[in-house]
């Protein structure tokens, strides 16, 4: 099947550093590819690189494609309306706004909102519409701009660290809805909770020091629990599995 | 007492001249970034076409429907004035904030310049209705009309822009972009064409300024913009950038400490107090009356 979206041989330069150097991946066109690695290697900046919101001054070079579609150069608006959803991190809604505005701004012309599909997944937002985001728990501001984005068909979603700093409850809750919206439109998730790894992704890609170390099955990267050690600093905690097949695909997975 | 409310509301006047000022300089600075150091020449724009036009334009005339008239050409002018300066000079140099601050400041002197050229530097006097000329008795004050004109005008613009920004799409727009500009175009929304619309809003009402100012002193000259713009720049950094409802509760305090220390103290004392007021603010809370969030 074609990838849903193409990235090859990216750099990002930003202040004199090169935080992305020559990285190149493909997102399957179903399903949730997560983007691993550990901090500092250039997630956010590969995901912000996708979506056009390298800080000014960065430089971009290399190819990102969405089908035939080249990203780079496009204004951020046109790429999200074109169907790139992006949550960030931090979730990022407008505190002063309420959670209804928040929402309503995510509206476009000319197309039906999808405020069923959202209530349905999201009934805590219906229920606050009138509340201001900014006094919304951290669980309810994710749902929030994870709905805001769900409002619009999307070709691709990027969520960037969805679980961050949630209780974890909160996170089974958040996991739960991004495995069901995966199951329509596919996914290019930035994650550290391997718990939520292991539950949603199929693919993954792990990044070291802007590069990329590894790309292949995700469950069988968890297995590999020295590997999975390696390339991300925490172990697996599923080592009884055995060792697995392992889908080295990267410059310097050993 | 009769003092006390002829300085209240002569203070309230001038206070709704800053408003008028500072709201679109303080929605621009919000939303886009700019520190317009231009805006007095929109100002200058609105006072100059209106003069212009109650003595030229067919229709338009010093009194009745025709100073109205006179007014919406001003207005209009200073408007369009503001949309061009967006679109040439501000939209190529957005996030270079040195450029901006040049390129403004170049603009502001040159504007001036401009309308010393053609109308001469000296102040000359303002056509205006005949009751603005007169007072009103307001319990035992007699308080001057251009004053309460003023209010008036103030008090409808800030209540079309609170409707504006809370009722309306671009509102909404321009209240989450001066929370976080990015987060706006991350939604697909291209946040350039509010800027162009923060600046067609900021011209209109100190272009308004301008006109209403004229009728309040009498006389319009090519320096009155320059000089209140001082004031509004206060009034945005005590209200809280991009904050319309923060821009007016700090008009008020400064336009009302300026009038009763002049009065009360030295003349010039009122200026001085200002200034420290804006210190006090500063040190106690940076982020001025109502912050970096646009309240409605």
């Amino acid at each position: 099947m074609e990838p849903v979206l193409s990235v090859e041989d990216l750099s990002v330069r930003i202040a004199g550093l090169h935080i992305l150097q020559g990285v190149s991946f493909t997102v399957a066109p179903t399903g949730v590819t997560v983007l691993l690695g550990r901090n500092g290697v250039g997630k956010t900046t590969t995901l912000r690189a996708i979506v056009g919101l390298t800080p000014r001054g960065g430089e971009v070079r290399g190819t990102i494609r969405m089908g035939a579609q080249s990203l780079l150069a496009r204004p951020t608006y046109r790429l999200v309306r074109g169907g790139l959803g992006y949550v960030p991190e931090d979730r990022c809604v407008f505190a002063g706004l309420t959670v209804a505005e928040n929402l309503r701004l995510a509206e476009r012309r000319g197309t039906t909102p999808a405020y069923d599909k959202v209530f349905a997944l999201f009934p805590e937002l219906q229920r606050r519409a009138r509340q201001r985001a900014g006094s919304l728990s951290g669980g309810q501001q994710q749902m929030l701009a994870i709905g805001r984005v769900l409002l619009n068909d999307n070709r691709l979603l990027l969520v960037d660290e969805p679980t961050k700093g949630l209780a974890p409850k909160v996170v089974t809750e958040v996991t739960e809805v991004l495995e069901r919206v995966a199951e329509s439109v596919p996914v290019l998730l930035v994650e550290q909770n391997l718990a939520v790894v292991r539950r949603l992704a199929r693919d993954a890609v792990v990044l070291a020091a802007g590069q990329v170390a590894w790309t292949g099955d995700a469950q069988e990267l968890l297995l590999e629990t020295a590997l999975t050690k390696s390339l991300l600093g925490v172990g697996s905690g599923d080592s009884h599995h055995g060792p697995g097949r392992v889908a080295a695909a990267g410059k310097d997975a050993h | 007492m009769g003092t006390v409310i002829l300085l209240a509301l002569t203070g309230l006047g001038l206070a709704a001249l800053y408003f008028l000022v500072a709201s679109g300089l303080s929605l621009v600075f919000g939303l886009a970034d700019v520190l317009n150091f231009a805006h007095g020449l929109f100002l200058g724009v609105g006072a100059y076409a209106t003069w212009w036009a109650a003595g030229n334009l067919p229709g338009a005339g010093p009194d009745g429907f025709g100073f109205v008239l006179a007014v919406a050409f001003g207005v209009a002018a200073g408007t369009l004035v503001a949309v061009l300066v967006e679109l040439v000079l501000i939209r190529p140099l957005y996030s270079r904030t040195i450029e901006q601050v040049l390129v403004t400041v170049g603009l502001s002197l040159a504007g001036v310049a401009l309308l010393q050229a053609t109308w001469g530097a000296d102040a000359r006097p303002f056509p205006r209705p005949e009751w603005t000329r007169g007072v009103t008795g307001i319990l035992g004050a007699q308080v001057p009309n251009g004053g309460l004109l003023l209010i008036v005008a103030a008090v409808l613009v800030l209540g079309a822009l609170l409707a504006f920004l809370q009722w309306t799409r671009y509102g909404l727009v321009i209240r989450a972009g001066v929370e976080n500009r990015e987060m706006v175009t991350a939604l697909g929304i291209d946040v350039r064409k509010s800027f162009t619309l923060v600046f067609a809003i900021g011209g209109a009402a100190a272009a308004l300024a301008g006109a209403l100012g004229g009728v309040y002193f009498g006389t319009v000259s090519p320096g009155q913009g320059s000089s209140l713009l001082i004031f509004a720049f206060i009034v945005v950094v005590i209200g809280g950038m991009g904050s319309v409802l923060g821009s007016a509760y700090a008009a008020v305090a400064v336009g009302l400490l300026q009038q009763f220390v002049n009065y009360y103290g030295t003349s010039g004392l009122g200026d001085i107090c200002v200034v420290g007021l804006l210190a006090v603010v500063l040190l106690l809370r940076p982020q001025g009356i109502a912050g970096k969030v646009a309240t409605a």
